[in-house]
């Protein structure tokens, strides 16, 4: 089963079902898309990201959100790349919506109010990558201690030895 | 606001009528280093908040710093009662990414552990959350039926617990003789294992007052805050990855999937105890269906191990094998989002691959971790006893929860 190529032409892929919600409702919001190995990931605007989540729960394309996460693509600039993992449960489909964000300001709004359960999620982000999401309801560290320094899985953070 | 320079999160009482109780880190009722600070009135909880992070570990970070292929055993320490079914979802992951086809037999072989995996992770779920509630001897019961099933494990993988039995490309040995007769038996035995579980729990007025009607949850609020797997299902949400989203053989199984309208602690706990049965169920195919031949490793000379004994007698298999060993092999770029349903719930991996033979990130999303979520909205206005009965029925595994 060899791999096919990724698809990145957003014109070829503007039917897929959840990504024709977003188009839908505003295309200026939906910066690129690719559709790689049977999955749909969507870079939205980062000033969109809560608002492209609560339309997507409105008009009921998606009904759960599985995930949330980030991965750091240091030294590359912007580094890091948030990804939003949401499911539709109805229609058994899931997708991918990706915010790039850079390391000077690092800020994201929160989407607690449209999914309560991005709360652990986006503490941990804020733990461990030093993300800070507008509007939390309780942004503090939730698997370092308290007094901790640094955020470990940023890529410039060690993984082993004295910092 | 005092507390903010302090290192350890505190609450702080609303009013002089309540006040703080600490429960946890260790209390044999928390499964493990849950601390949870709760604001009472009384008897009755007004605030709960969960503390987490005991036994972080960082696996997450480790993981970056090691070849793909290393990353298995990791995977087996999150959550330590189902290891097998954290070896898949990385493994089908990574397959994923690497576009390989996995063999039929070694298909079916993981099909089989993964259910045995969920039965034995239910019986400890089944066996605890019981002892929680009081009724010591079901748990005496369960772990004699989790011992046949660690030894099954151990005849399969040489290891009780810590299994990595999956690997990339396949599995790392083939079964040993004997091994599916045994299963077989063991498959024969259990259901009236789970009855003598049943006679014992399901018609006891003790029980049944402790747990119905006790930290309910709507379908709605369910989905909000995040429930996956059992939890979601007996709260009405007719959804499990396996039967919905099928992934490594799924799709040729027939079976139910056990749902619950009511979402109280009884409720969750009839849907895994139907749960054990549809396992068994799934178990019982899987070993009627399985492949009496054939290989065990995907046909990928760069990616999987060779036979101890190509590697005597070919060039080409000692150079493979040294190369993956020293150097792993490269992944194509990209990323996977592959999520299974594990005994817990949703269970994801999300894997980034810059092209080397280094992961440049894993995420494990852990049912645990998103459950305990809804465990305040569970307990808030109901009474301190119910927090145990609560904390049982959600079946939270902390080493899945703090990575």
């Amino acid at each position: 089963m060899p791999l096919a190529p990724a698809i990145t032409d957003l014109e070829q892929l503007k039917n897929r079902p959840i990504l024709a919600d977003l188009l839908a409702w505003n295309p200026g919001a939906v910066e690129k898309a690719r559709f790689d190995r049977d999955e749909l990931t969507v870079f939205i605007a980062r000033e969109s990201i809560r608002e492209a989540c609560a339309q997507l729960k409105s008009r009921g394309a998606t009904d759960f959100l599985s995930d949330l996460t980030c991965a750091d693509f240091y030294p590359r600039d912007p580094r890091f790349e948030v990804a939003y993992h949401l499911l539709s449960i109805k229609n058994k489909q899931r997708i991918r919506l990706k915010v790039v964000l850079g390391g000077d300001d690092a800020v994201l709004e929160s989407i607690t109010s449209v999914w309560p359960s991005a709360n652990f999620f986006e503490r941990e982000l804020f733990d461990l990558f030093g993300i800070r999401f507008l509007g939390h309801p309780y942004l503090r560290r939730i698997m370092m201690p308290e007094d901790w320094e640094g955020h470990p899985l940023r890529k410039d953070y060690p993984v082993e030895g004295y910092r | 606001m005092g507390h903010l320079n302090q290192a350890n999160p505190v609450l702080d009482t609303a009013d002089d009528r309540t006040m703080i109780l600490n429960m946890g880190p260790q209390h044999p009722s928390t499964h493990g280093v849950l601390r949870l600070l709760l604001e009472i009135d009384g008897e009755t909880i007004v605030r709960m908040m969960p503390d987490i992070g005991f036994l972080h570990t960082g696996i997450e970070k480790t993981c970056e710093a090691k070849f793909y292929q290393q990353v298995v055993p990791l995977t087996d320490r999150i959550d330590y009662l189902c290891p097998m079914v954290n070896n898949l979802c990385y493994v089908q992951a990574v397959e994923k990414l690497l576009g390989l086809e996995i063999p039929p037999r070694a298909l079916w072989m993981r099909v089989l552990l993964a259910e045995l995996q969920r039965i034995s992770s239910h019986l400890v779920w089944l066996g605890t959350h019981a002892m929680d509630i009081g009724a010591m001897s079901v748990f005496l019961y369960c772990f004699r039926e989790r011992e046949d099933l660690l030894r099954i494990y151990e005849m399969v993988s040489g290891q009780r617990m810590m299994t990595s039995y999956f690997r990339i490309g396949g599995l790392a040995l083939e079964p040993p003789l004997g091994f599916f007769e045994k299963v077989k038996d063991f498959l024969d035995r259990f259901p009236e294992k789970v009855d003598e579980y049943e006679d014992l729990l399901t018609g006891n007025r003790i029980f049944i007052d402790r747990l119905k009607g006790v930290a309910h949850i709507s379908a709605e609020d369910a989905l909000a805050i995040g429930l996956t797997g059992p939890s979601l299902r007996a709260s009405g949400v007719d959804f499990d990855i396996r039967r919905d989203m099928p992934y490594g053989g799924y799709e040729n199984f027939k079976f139910k999937v056990p749902t619950q309208k009511d979402g109280d602690v009884w409720a969750r706990y009839l849907c895994r105890v139907a749960e054990l049965r549809e396992s068994r169920e799934i178990a019982r195919q899987a070993l009627e269906g399985m492949p009496s031949s054939g290989p065990i490793k995907a046909d990928a000379p760069k990616i999987v191990l060779p036979d101890r004994e190509k590697m005597k007698t070919q060039m080409e298999a000692l150079i493979y094998h040294f190369k993956i060993v020293t150097e792993g092999f490269a992944v194509p770029e990209g990323e996977v989002y592959h999520a299974i349903e594990s005994p817990r719930g949703e269970m994801g991996y999300y894997v980034v691959s810059d092209g080397t033979a280094k992961p440049m990130r894993v995420h494990m999303r852990s049912p645990s971790y998103a459950n305990l979520q809804a465990l305040p909205q569970m307990c808030e206005g109901k009474l301190i006893a119910d927090v145990v009965a609560a904390i049982g029925s959600i079946d939270i595994v902390l080493g899945e929860i703090d990575r």
